[in-house]
């Protein structure tokens, strides 16, 4: 401890040690309030810059090259396909592979590489996965620039944190309601069903609806994919090109015209209340499990 | 001061231990062997390999075209060139413009967020309140749920004009400061969570045994806990750093389409993922050049990332083992 006896001993300066300390704990509250800051001023910029534009013609029109007329309803509909199909291909592969990775793997080599895996597949970037769905999706398996190839895109760049959330669910629940299941004679199998899994349900549904609010949010993929940036029609099946709310947004951002950065931030508004509630009944959902938890 | 024990663990950190009987042999009665449990359990497997198979699918599809694309361009051009412009005659293909494009957004974005996160996570960690700690965490983590897209057009519509153009009168429209400080801002939360999560894994002894000694909290903090902590905080840097590099949306938006060999902060640039999206934007049919070339930077992007995704477990890992 030498090192700390020569850099505090001297009391002989201690209230200017005192006053560099109450110096730097005004910075560090500056830092942390500034960083708050933005957030109040990023939604003051978008609000005061897209709030009057919205109103329910701008939700139910086609984009259109005149802004005033223009609305998100394709772009609308694309996010609610991607999100329900990314959702009905995710969550079961996610919850298979955390189930058996928490209940059926022990802690053999398969399992580690797995694990290695996923937490290497969180750190790729969303845009490398782009190049992925283009690859195999839309080029070898034929799907094209379809709203069946943005969802499986989508899906396997959620697919990590689904595992992520699922396995820390499965894990909470306690190794006494497995035991109890086994002892009556259930196999393993009827263990998981009708015992861990209904108790991990909560976080497991936590954990999906976050990981889909983090792909609603994600163009670059999509872009790479092939959705279109312009769609004057509604999506019509799991082969139709699509466009989805954020790429309506970088699209009429990037125009010059003032007009369209206002209807991009009204779109910015429709996204963002859209990842507010989702996170809404995310919290809530949490909460409830929290009150009904009784081990 | 009293402590939050559930204070949230870096997202990589699943290897928890299997159920007890998961490993015990013994307890499998011939019920287990039943055809149904052995699908089940094959099905199940067959999740889990798949995210193993995503990862070959990606190595394989990006080396694969990139090989293509090396037959046609010659390496050496690629990593030294300092001229970009696949789609004109003649085509330069030195992809050095959009790598120091790149690297310039990841500078300017840590540049902004190790500052403000490492000194967030100081205060979140020593001096705030719990009441006052467990509204501002969160509210911090929200950056990090901001869609990217909204990031690009904060960029482009306020950071830009009202900040960078009032001190910089000589700043493009699109410009690499705006979309850096974007980035910055975006990844503040990361570097704050992880660092946060760092300093509150030193032992508590070692913090104690400074402020008995007389130490200010100020001085508890940067010379006992921050050098304890370093290689957690240095790990969380090298990530936010490395989202940065693969960070798309805003530099497609307020950055640029520009690739120029440059330093200067206040012209417009182009990155690696800012190449990718200008491409992808307009039709490029499979086995043209282009599409070749959208592979060949993907994969160069890929590597960057995976090295330093790399280097930040590593750190991590070696971290842990000093207080276990």
């Amino acid at each position: 401890m030498s090192v700390v006896r020569t850099a505090f001993s001297n009391t002989g300066n201690l209230p200017r040690r005192k006053l560099v300390g109450r110096i730097f704990f005004g910075l560090f509250l500056t830092a942390t309030l500034l960083a708050i800051g933005v957030l109040f001023v990023l939604g003051w910029d978008i609000i005061s810059d897209g709030g009057s534009w919205l109103n329910r013609n701008f939700i139910q029109s086609f984009p259109s090259r005149r802004p005033e007329i223009a609305g998100i309803r394709p772009a609308l509909i694309g996010t609610i396909w991607i999100m329900l199909l990314t959702a009905a291909f995710a969550f079961p592969i996610g919850v298979g592979a955390a189930i058996y990775l928490e209940e059926y793997s022990g802690k053999g080599w398969i399992s580690r590489i797995i694990e290695l895996n996923i937490s290497n597949l969180a750190g790729v970037p969303s845009i490398v996965y782009g190049l992925l769905g283009l690859g195999v999706f839309v080029e070898v398996m034929r799907l094209g620039p379809s709203i069946l190839a943005g969802a499986l895109t989508m899906t396997l760049l959620i697919l990590p944190i689904v595992i992520i959330a699922s396995r820390e669910a499965i894990r909470a629940v306690p190794d006494s309601l497995r035991q109890a299941a086994l002892a009556l004679g259930g196999t393993r199998w009827e263990a998981t069903k009708s015992h861990v899994l209904p108790a991990a349900m909560p976080g497991i549904l936590t954990g999906t609806i976050l990981a889909l609010s983090r792909a609603i949010g994600e163009t670059a993929p999509l872009i790479v994919v092939g959705a279109v940036t312009y769609a004057n029609f509604s999506p019509s099946g799991l082969d139709s090109v699509f466009t989805v709310l954020p790429l309506q947004i970088f699209d009429w951002s990037s125009r010059p015209q003032d007009d369209f950065q206002r209807i991009a931030a009204a779109a910015i508004i429709v996204l963002l209340a859209l990842l507010m509630t989702m996170n809404l009944a995310a919290i809530l959902l949490r909460n409830r499990f929290r009150k009904n938890q009784n081990w | 001061m009293a402590r939050d024990a559930t204070s949230s663990l870096p997202p990589q950190d699943v290897s928890g231990a299997a159920p007890s009987w998961a490993a015990g042999r013994s307890l499998r009665g011939a019920s287990e062997n039943r055809l149904g449990e052995r699908v089940i359990r094959g099905l199940l497997m067959f999740c889990g390999l798949l995210s193993v198979a995503t990862t070959f699918a990606i190595v394989a599809v990006l080396i694969g075209e990139t090989a293509r694309f090396f037959a046609e361009v010659s390496p050496i051009d690629f990593f030294t060139g300092t001229e970009w412009a696949p789609t004109f005659t003649p085509a330069k293909f030195g992809v050095l413009p959009l790598l120091v494009g790149t690297l310039q957004i990841a500078l300017i974005a840590i540049c902004i967020s190790i500052p403000i996160g490492l000194a967030s996570a100081i205060y979140l960690s020593m001096y705030a309140p719990e009441r006052v700690r467990s509204i501002l965490k969160p509210a911090l983590e929200v950056l990090a749920g901001i869609p990217t897209v909204v990031y690009g057009y904060f960029a482009l519509t306020f950071i830009t004009p009202n900040i960078v153009q009032r001190i910089f009168e000589d700043a493009r429209v699109f410009n690499a400061l705006s979309a850096g400080i974007a980035v910055g801002i975006m990844t503040i939360p990361m570097v704050s969570s992880l660092s946060e999560d760092a300093i509150q894994a030193v032992p508590r002894s070692l913090r104690d045994g400074a402020l008995a000694l007389g130490a200010t909290k100020f001085e508890v903090s940067t010379k006992v806990m921050v050098p304890a902590a370093l290689s957690g905080i240095m790990a969380s840097i090298i990530l936010a750093f490395s989202r940065a590099i693969g960070e798309t949306m805003i530099v497609a938006l307020a950055a640029g389409a520009t690739p120029k060999f440059t330093f200067n902060p206040l012209e417009s640039i182009q990155t690696m993922t800012g190449f990718i999206v200008q491409i992808s934007l307009g039709d490029t049919p499979r086995g043209t050049l282009e599409y070749k070339t959208l592979f060949a930077v993907g994969f160069t992007l890929f590597l960057l990332t995976l090295m330093m995704n790399t280097l930040s477990l590593w750190l991590t890992s070696k971290f842990r083992e000093e207080y276990e």
